[in-house]
C-alpha cells in the first residue's frame, strides 16, 4: 500500500470516530440539559404531532427563515436540499449492490451539485456584501463556506471534468469499511480526489466543534420542540423541583 | 413634540433596513444598582465582586447545565443574519450590537472561549474573546438594550431566543454584583410591599374605593372594586399600573364593569398586588419563582376558586407559561377553569354568553388600531385555539367598537414590534432607547393615522400603555391616543340599571406623567 492510501485510510478511520464520538457527546449534552420553563415561541402548536409537523416544517422547508430572509433561504435551502441528493448519490460509492433508486436517479442528481455550488455562493455574497452580515461574520464563518465550496468544486470536478478511478476509491472505502486491509487497493493518485477526500475529512471533524451543531441543535430547540400546554400540563424539571423542598 | 438630546428616527413611509453605525448606543447604559439594598434582598452581592471575572464564567457554567435554550442557542447560530434587520432597537437605532446575532455573540464569544475546544484554541478563527473589563461593560449596555421580546426567535431557522440570552446575561451580571437599579429595586418593593409601586394596602382600599366612586358618578350604578375579600370566586391579579395610571386606570375599571355585569364575585389582593415579574427580565428562576408565590398564597388564603390576570404583556408570560410550574401545582382551584386566565378570555367568554349589554356607539368617535404586546403574542396564548392571542382581544374590540383597523401585516400578530420599552427597560435613564426602539411601531402607526384615519391604538399590556404615553409626543403624536381595551370595554358597556342617556363622551384630560 502507498502511504497516502494508509494515510487516507488512517484519515478517515479518525474522522468518523471523531465526528460520531463528538456528535453523540453534544446529543447527549443537549438531551441531559433540562429545559425548566416553557417557552415555545407561540403561536405553537398544542400537540405532539403538531409539534413533529412544526419540526418537520422547519427541517425540511426552513419554515422560519423563510419568513425572516428569502434570499438567504432561497441561497441555504437550495444548498442544502442540494448537499443532500448528493449525499445520498454517493451512496453508488459505499454499497455493494447498490439502491436500484440510487442508480436510476444518479445521472439527474450529478447536476445538483451546481445547485450547491450556487447556493454556497449566494450565501458567501451575501456575507460580503450585506452590511449587517459582514458585521457578524468570523473568519471560521467564511472558511466553512470555502470548505464546503472547495468539496463541492473539487467533487463536480471529477464527476463532469477529470474522472478519476471511481472503482479504486469506492474498493478503498469497501475495504476500509469492511476492515479488510490484505486485498485493499491504493487510492489513485490524483489531485482532484485527494483534496476532494482531505476536504471531506476535514469537514467531517470540524462538524461537532462548529457550527455545523445546528443540525442536531435544531431539534433541540425548546422554542421550536416545545408542545404550547402550559396551562393544561405541569411542567418542571429535577432541579427546579428541589427548589420546593 | 417633547424635546429630546437626541435625535429622533424619521417616519418613513415604507419601513426600510437602515446601514451599520457602530458604537452608536454604546454610551447607553441603565444605572447600576449601587446601594446594596437593591441588590441583597434578591440574593446578590451587593457590589462588584472582587473575582468577578472567575465568578461570571462559573455562573455561566452553572447556567450552561440548567438552561437547554442556552446550551443549544449558544452553539447553533450560523451567523445566517437572517435576524439582523429584525429588532426594534436595531432598527431605530443602528448600532450593529442591537441586531440580535451581534447581542448574543456578546455572550457566545465568552462561551466560546472559555467552553469549546475551537474557542480555547483557534479564539480568532472564531471570533472567541476574554472575558475583559470591555466587554463586560458592552454586556451591562447591550444586554440592556434587549427588551426581550422575542421578535428575532420568529425567523430565526434555530428558533434561537436572544430574550434567553439576555436574561441569561443579566443573571450572570446579577451574580457577580453588577444589577441594574431599574428592575432589582422594584423586585425589592415586590418582597416588601407587594407590588412595583411600593403602594401599600391603606393606599390600594383608598384608590378603590374612588374607582367605585367615579363609576357611581359616571353610571349610577353601584360596581364593587373588592379588596382582600375571602371567598369570593376569582382573585384578579393585575399590573399594580392599573391602580392609578392613565389610561391604564380606565381598564381596571372595565375589568370590574365585566366582573359586575357576569355576576361573579371576585377579588383583589394586597399581598398579590401586582402581575407583573420583573424576575423573568433578569433572567432570574429563584426571583421569578419567589414572586409567584405570592400569588398561589394570596389564593390559597382568600379561599378563590380561579384565577385571572389582568392587561399585562410579560406578566401574562409568567401567567400562562411559568405559573403552573414555578407556583402549581393549583390543584386547589376550580378545575373547570384554565388557571390562570386572561381577563379577555373571561370578557370574550362573557361577550359570547350575551350576559354583556353592549352599546358599540360609545365609542364611535375613535377609529381604533391594536398593538399586540410581544409577550402576549409570541410567548403565550388566549383560548384553545393557537393564535388566539391575536384573535380573542380583536374579537373583543370589535365587539365593543365600530372601526377597528389593522396595521401593517409585518408589525402585527407573531411579527408584531414592541413597544420599546419592554423588557426591564421602562425607565427614564434610557430615554433615548426608549424613543429610538419605538420607532417601528410608531411607524406603522402613523401610516394608519394618515391613511386609514385611526384615532386611537388599543394595548393590553401595562409597560406598552406607559412606554406610548411617554413616546408618542417625540413623534409628534398624542400621548392620550392609547387607550386599554378594557377601556374600551367600560365605555360601551351598559350596566344593568345605568342611567338612561347618559352616554357622555370622555372628557380628555392630559395630566400623565
Amino acid at each position: 500500500m502507498s502511504f497516502l492510501t494508509v494515510a487516507f485510510a488512517a484519515l478517515f478511520y479518525a474522522a468518523t470516530l471523531l465526528l460520531v464520538v463528538g456528535l453523540a457527546r453534544r446529543i447527549r449534552l443537549y438531551w441531559k440539559t433540562p429545559a425548566p420553563l416553557k417557552i415555545p415561541t407561540t403561536p405553537a402548536p398544542t400537540t405532539t404531532g403538531g409539534v413533529v409537523l412544526r419540526m418537520f416544517r422547519e427541517v425540511v422547508f426552513f419554515e422560519s427563515l423563510f419568513k425572516g430572509a428569502k434570499w438567504t433561504w432561497l441561497f441555504g435551502w437550495v444548498f442544502h436540499m442540494a448537499l443532500f441528493a448528493v449525499l445520498f448519490r454517493h451512496l453508488r460509492y459505499f454499497q455493494e449492490p447498490v439502491w436500484g433508486v440510487v442508480v436510476w436517479t444518479s445521472p439527474l442528481i450529478k447536476y445538483l451539485a451546481f445547485a450547491m455550488v450556487i447556493g454556497l455562493l449566494g450565501l458567501l455574497g451575501r456575507r460580503i456584501f450585506v452590511d449587517r452580515v459582514r458585521y457578524i461574520s468570523a473568519p471560521s464563518d467564511y472558511l466553512m463556506l470555502f470548505l464546503l465550496l472547495g468539496v463541492g468544486i473539487s467533487g463536480a470536478l471529477t464527476t463532469f471534468v477529470a474522472h478519476t478511478d471511481v472503482v479504486a476509491v469506492k474498493s478503498f472505502f469497501r475495504h476500509l469499511m469492511t476492515f479488510n486491509f490484505e486485498t485493499m487497493p491504493n487510492l489513485p493518485v490524483d489531485p482532484l480526489i485527494i483534496v476532494h477526500l482531505g476536504l471531506v475529512a476535514l469537514l467531517m471533524i470540524v462538524f461537532p466543534i462548529s457550527k455545523l451543531l445546528h443540525a442536531p441543535g435544531v431539534f433541540f430547540s425548546p422554542t421550536r420542540n416545545q408542545v404550547d400546554n402550559p396551562r393544561e400540563q405541569r411542567h418542571i424539571v429535577e432541579w427546579a423541583r428541589k427548589l420546593e423542598r | 413634540m417633547a424635546k429630546a438630546e437626541f435625535e429622533i428616527p424619521d417616519l418613513k413611509e415604507y419601513p426600510e433596513v437602515p446601514p451599520v453605525q457602530p458604537g452608536s448606543m454604546a454610551h447607553s447604559k441603565p444605572f447600576v444598582a449601587k446601594n446594596p439594598k437593591f441588590m441583597e434582598p434578591l440574593g446578590y452581592p451587593a457590589e462588584l465582586v472582587d473575582d468577578w471575572q472567575e465568578k461570571a464564567i462559573e455562573h455561566m457554567g452553572e447556567l450552561l447545565g440548567k438552561y437547554r435554550s442556552l446550551q443549544v442557542f449558544l452553539d447553533a447560530c450560523v451567523k445566517c443574519g437572517a435576524c439582523t434587520d429584525k429588532c426594534h432597537y436595531y432598527l431605530g437605532t443602528q448600532d450593529p450590537k442591537n441586531m440580535p446575532v451581534a447581542r448574543q455573540d456578546l455572550l457566545r464569544k465568552v462561551y466560546r472561549r472559555y467552553f469549546t475546544f475551537a474557542g480555547k484554541y483557534f479564539p480568532r478563527l472564531v471570533g472567541a474573546a476574554d472575558l475583559t473589563e470591555d466587554v463586560l461593560e458592552d454586556w451591562y449596555s447591550y444586554f440592556h438594550q434587549c427588551s426581550q421580546c422575542r421578535r428575532c426567535s420568529v425567523f430565526c431557522p434555530y428558533g434561537i431566543d436572544t430574550a434567553e440570552i439576555s436574561m441569561a446575561a443579566r443573571e450572570i451580571m446579577d451574580r457577580i454584583g453588577l444589577g441594574q437599579k431599574y428592575c432589582n429595586e422594584i423586585i425589592g418593593k415586590v418582597f416588601k410591599i407587594g407590588n412595583n409601586l411600593g403602594l401599600p394596602e391603606p393606599a390600594l382600599a383608598d384608590t378603590l374605593e374612588g374607582l367605585e366612586e367615579d363609576v357611581v358618578d359616571d353610571t349610577g350604578v353601584e360596581v364593587k372594586y373588592p379588596l382582600d375579600q375571602k371567598g369570593a370566586d376569582i382573585l384578579l391579579v393585575t399590573p399594580s399600573a392599573d391602580f392609578f395610571a392613565e389610561p391604564h386606570v380606565d381598564g381596571l375599571i372595565g375589568y370590574g364593569k365585566v366582573f359586575h355585569e357576569a355576576g361573579v364575585s371576585w377579588t383583589l389582593s394586597s399581598k398579590a398586588s401586582e402581575a407583573a415579574n420583573f424576575g423573568m427580565f433578569i433572567g432570574s428562576y429563584e426571583n421569578m419563582r419567589r414572586i409567584s408565590l405570592r400569588i398561589r398564597e394570596a389564593a390559597l388564603e382568600l379561599g378563590v376558586k380561579r384565577i385571572i390576570f389582568g392587561e399585562c404583556g410579560h406578566a401574562w408570560r409568567v401567567a400562562y407559561s411559568f405559573l403552573n410550574t414555578l407556583a402549581g401545582p393549583f390543584d386547589f382551584l376550580d378545575s373547570n377553569y384554565p388557571v390562570p386566565q386572561h381577563i379577555l378570555e373571561f370578557t370574550w367568554g362573557e361577550i359570547q354568553k350575551g350576559t354583556l349589554k353592549i352599546d358599540k356607539s360609545a365609542n364611535d368617535h375613535m377609529v381604533v388600531t391594536f398593538h399586540d404586546s410581544c409577550n402576549v403574542a409570541r410567548a403565550t396564548r388566549m383560548g384553545d385555539e393557537p393564535g388566539g392571542q391575536f384573535i380573542v382581544p380583536r374579537n373583543v374590540i370589535k365587539a365593543v367598537c365600530n372601526n377597528f383597523v389593522d396595521m401593517d401585516p409585518d408589525t402585527i400578530h407573531e411579527k408584531t414590534f414592541c413597544c420599546g420599552g419592554g423588557g426591564g427597560l421602562l425607565t427614564d435613564d434610557l430615554m433615548e432607547l426608549r424613543v429610538k426602539g419605538a420607532k417601528p411601531r410608531m411607524e406603522a402607526l402613523r401610516n394608519v393615522i394618515e391613511e386609514r384615519g385611526v384615532t386611537n391604538m388599543a394595548a393590553i399590556c401595562a409597560i406598552c400603555k406607559s412606554q406610548f404615553t411617554k413616546v408618542l409626543p417625540y413623534y409628534g403624536m398624542g400621548m392620550d391616543m392609547i387607550v386599554s381595551v378594557h377601556q374600551l370595554v367600560s365605555e360601551a358597556i351598559v350596566l344593568t340599571g345605568q342611567d338612561a342617556g347618559d352616554d357622555e363622551q370622555e372628557d380628555s384630560t392630559e395630566d400623565v406623567a
